[in-house]
């Protein structure tokens, strides 16, 4: 866990900062992104093992953003928030090849399960 | 007072508006009357026209045979008298004075006329002076004179004469025929003879009348010629002395019997005599009673008919309009009803999405917070402010769940169709609840036929109306009870569920507004007032229909109609 390293993407800053303290806590690395160009900027620097997306944001949605991901980074697995917890969102998603979707507002403890089966399913696949 | 332009307009008019049986009755009466008009008025014109065109028709068909029969008659008498009087005339060229005279001879002649011709009774030779100087028959008459009579008078100027019917010496009724003849000598004398009117009768009942039918001759002062069957003897006064006419006429009068007769009669053209033929008009008109029966039989029958289909046909037609009002009401509240659903759906959506993110940022907020305060070794109070932030988030997860709810009800407008069978659907449902049936003790039986037809639908949203329908019915039963679940094929289009709890039921009120968004019968906080709205939102969506019965302490019963191939409308 404490090599986990995650990148946070969401408009919503006090959403993301608060997460991104609370996973700091439980020993896991974070970077904060508050929209889809600074999250691909960042993505430039350096690869996290995981990235969490928000599917609704203003300028680059999150299933564009995924889109971009998966072409430049295809071994990095993405899980997607989404706020209107609407299925076929998230089912596109997934067929975009996101590892897998939750619904805002989310349980720390069910977000850390799903950032470590994606992180094991990432290492067993290398 | 009004035309009947404003009436007929009155009775076409439709009213739109007015209370509904008031509206019904009114278009039921206009409609009757209308088709009542339209129908009985040309049946009674018809009819009148009809009963006068047969009246007159019947009448001359009824009164030419009358007519025939005077005038054969007239001409049976007039014929009698001209041969008659020819005869005499004859006797009186063909022999001189002194052979007339001659009262042997005279015998001969009238043995043989009585032998040729019927009727004759006596035969007399009368000089210019009126003296009977001659005669052959049965009575003694020689020597009389007649200078005064009348007859004698008139045979002088006219040169023949026939007298009315008289009784004279004889006492029964007579005719006298009289001829003068003047010799190429310049002597003048005159031939007398008298018949009996005997032959009169015979003539009269040659025509073979009926016992109500009367007939017989009268002088033009109307005194009886002939014996009358119902008004008098010879020589009496007859009641009726009709205007000169020689064509045959008929006339109606009420008889001295007081009935109502036919009278046709005809005045002889060379004496002074009327035939006359009376006939009851009840007996000529018999043919036309029997007519005008049977028309005024049609008429009837005709008016109480239409009468009758145009009432029953009428309240078969406000029957069928009040039916189909009824039906568009029924759908003007459907779509008012999906329209409401639909736009409180997407209020709801707006609502969820825009609560969702600070309700995530409540979430985060309050859950550092309690990392803070687990991870901090003594921190003061720790179990307090533990408990405060455990309720922040419960409550995010109560408002959470709201909001998916609204959401769920917002996105039922996605329908994603794949051939499934309901009874399969159902069975996963049921997973979901085992747990909470068997904890309360609800027994679950199912009816689910193998051979169900299969059919086009959307497996997750049919799961969500089975899930709000069965939490519903355990939601509505205590500890113990019992769920039934049956499904059937109701006809070619529609299979159905029926799912039936043994709970505490519902009032009519409660009924009333069953699948209306956000009403409940749950404690606040225990329900959105959702779940059957959404419930009903789907089915409708799905092509299909519900229906729910309840009695109160009873259960409740909810069918879920569903069609065989879905054609629903796309996802908004």
């Amino acid at each position: 866990m404490k090599d986990w390293k995650v990148l946070l993407v969401d408009d919503e800053k006090e959403f993301v900062l608060t997460l991104a303290e609370r996973l700091g806590m439980r020993g896991i690395q974070t970077e904060t992104a508050f929209d889809g160009q600074s999250a691909l900027k960042k993505l430039e620097v350096d690869q996290p093992h995981v990235m969490v997306l928000d599917l609704m944001m203003p300028g680059m949605s999150g299933l564009t953003v995924l889109e971009r991901v998966k072409k430049l980074y295809p071994k990095m697995e993405v899980i997607l928030l989404t706020g209107i917890g609407s299925t076929s969102e998230g089912v596109s998603g997934m067929k975009l090849g996101a590892y897998d979707y939750l619904m805002k507002p989310l349980q720390i403890e069910e977000l850390i399960e799903k950032i470590g089966s994606a992180i094991k399913k990432g290492s067993s696949a290398k | 007072m009004r035309s009947l332009k404003d009436i007929l307009s009155q009775l076409l008019e439709i009213p739109d508006e007015g209370t509904t049986p008031e509206r019904y009755r009114i278009v039921r009466r206009n409609i009757a009357v209308l088709m009542l008009m339209i129908t009985l008025i040309p049946l009674a014109m018809m009819t009148v026209i009809n009963f006068y065109e047969y009246r007159a028709a019947l009448r001359n068909e009824i009164l030419t045979p009358m007519k025939a029969l005077v005038n054969k008659a007239k001409h049976s008498f007039e014929l009698f008298l001209a041969s008659r009087l020819s005869t005499v005339n004859f006797i009186a060229s063909a022999y001189t004075y002194d052979e007339l005279a001659d009262e042997k001879n005279l015998n001969r002649i009238f043995k043989v006329l009585k032998k040729e011709f019927e009727g004759f009774v006596d035969l007399g030779l009368i000089d210019s002076k009126g003296t009977q100087i001659s005669y052959a028959g049965p009575y003694e008459l020689q020597g009389k004179n007649y200078a005064l009579q009348t007859w004698f008078e008139q045979v002088k100027v006219n040169g023949v004469h026939i007298s009315d019917v008289f009784k004279g010496y004889r006492k029964f009724p007579h005719v006298a025929i009289a001829v003068q003849h003047i010799s190429d000598s310049g002597k003048v004398w005159i031939v007398r003879a008298t018949i009996n009117t005997a032959k009169f009768d015979d003539l009269i009942s040659s025509m073979g009348l009926d016992a109500e039918s009367d007939a017989f001759l009268i002088n033009r002062h109307g005194v009886f010629q002939t014996k009358s069957k119902f008004y008098g003897e010879v020589l009496d006064q007859c009641p009726v002395v009709p205007t000169k006419s020689f064509e045959p006429t008929v006339i109606e009068k009420i008889d001295p019997l007081g009935r109502d007769v036919f009278l046709s009669y005809a005045y002889f053209n060379q004496t002074d005599l009327v035939f006359m033929l009376i006939k009851p008009r009840s007996q000529v008109m018999k043919a036309w009673y029997t007519l005008s029966a049977d028309l005024l039989m049609v008429l009837v029958i005709g008016v109480i008919v239409i009468i009758v289909v145009v009432l029953k046909l009428t309240g078969l037609m406000i029957q069928r309009m009040k039916e189909s009002d009824d039906k568009r009401a029924l759908a003007l509240r459907e779509v008012e009803h999906t329209h409401k659903l639909s736009s409180i759906g997407r209020l709801a959506a707006g609502v969820a999405h825009e609560v969702n993110n600070p309700l995530a940022v409540i979430n985060e907020k309050a859950g550092l917070m309690k990392d803070v305060i687990e991870f901090t070794p003594d921190f003061p109070d720790k179990d307090r402010f533990l408990n405060l932030v455990r309720a922040i988030i419960q409550s995010v997860e109560r408002c959470r769940s709201i909001t998916h709810r609204l959401l769920g009800f917002a996105r039922r407008m996605d329908v994603e169709v794949q051939v499934l069978d309901v009874n399969d659907v159902i069975k996963e449902t049921l997973g979901f609840l085992e747990k909470e049936a068997l904890y309360k003790n609800i027994q679950i039986n199912l009816e689910l036929p193998p051979d169900l037809p299969k059919i086009a639908s959307d497996r997750g949203q049919l799961q969500q109306v089975f899930l709000n329908i069965l939490n519903n019915a355990l939601a509505a039963m205590g500890d113990g009870g019992t769920v039934a679940i049956s499904s059937f094929e109701r006809d070619s289009q529609m299979i159905g569920v029926t799912i039936r709890d043994t709970g505490h039921g519902m009032s009519e009120e409660t009924l009333k507004h069953v699948f209306e968004p956000f009403f409940t019968t749950k404690k606040a906080g225990q329900g959105t007032g959702l779940g059957l709205s959404i419930t009903y939102g789907i089915v409708k969506r799905l092509g299909g229909d519900i229906e729910v019965q309840s009695r109160v302490g009873r259960g409740t019963r909810f069918t879920v109609y569903l069609p065989k191939k879905t054609e629903s409308e796309p996802g908004t």
